[in-house]
């Protein structure tokens, strides 16, 4: 029960950060405030939901399943935030010169 | 606790709606591209609560997937674009 408790706590504040990052998205002004609100917003609230979901698990397998699950996302995420900043910097130069 | 959950799958969706108006609106291709990703990690958050609240673990294998194939589409993008090819 009280596992229950923090696990929906967990999920909770997840979604709470998932919103804020979609804010982050529409209000900011320029591309890469943009990206810099949705990376790491969403970093942390998908690793607080799957914190949330492994707590709830039944079996050990599906806790290596979400364990994986965070692990790709957290390395894909990183990796796709430098991609986008390199190519909106390298827009920009293009475009100013 | 199914219920709670549903109301977060909700908030989740509704989440997702706010990256399609950055879609619609959004001046640069980059940013749109953003919006992708946001929906990748939108949707894998979903499929893993969905997995408790339907009681099917086979959801995680899927989410496995598109976490796998939201980082596919954003490299495809930049090489893309590095190309000049838009």
């Amino acid at each position: 029960m009280l596992l229950d408790l923090l696990a929906l706590a967990l999920i909770a504040v997840g979604a709470f950060f998932f919103v804020a990052g979609t804010i982050g998205l529409l209000r900011f002004p320029d591309t890469l405030c943009r990206l810099h609100a949705l990376t790491k917003a969403d970093g942390l609230g998908l690793g607080l939901t799957c914190l949330g979901v492994a707590l709830l698990a039944g079996t050990a397998g599906e806790v290596v399943r979400i364990v994986l699950i965070w692990f790709f996302v957290a390395t894909s995420s990183a990796v796709c935030g430098h991609l986008i900043a390199r190519h909106v910097r390298r827009a920009a130069n293009a475009g100013g010169r | 606790m199914i219920t709670a959950l549903s109301i977060i799958l909700i908030v989740l969706l509704v989440s997702i709606l706010g990256g399609l108006i950055r879609v619609l609106r959004g001046p640069e291709p980059a940013e749109r591209m953003l919006a992708a990703q946001l929906f990748g990690t939108a949707s894998v958050a979903m499929l893993l609560i969905l997995s408790r609240v339907m009681a099917m673990p086979a959801l995680l294998d899927v989410a496995l997937v598109f976490a796998l194939l939201a980082a596919v589409t954003l490299v495809c993008f930049v090489v893309l674009a590095a190309k000049g090819g838009r």
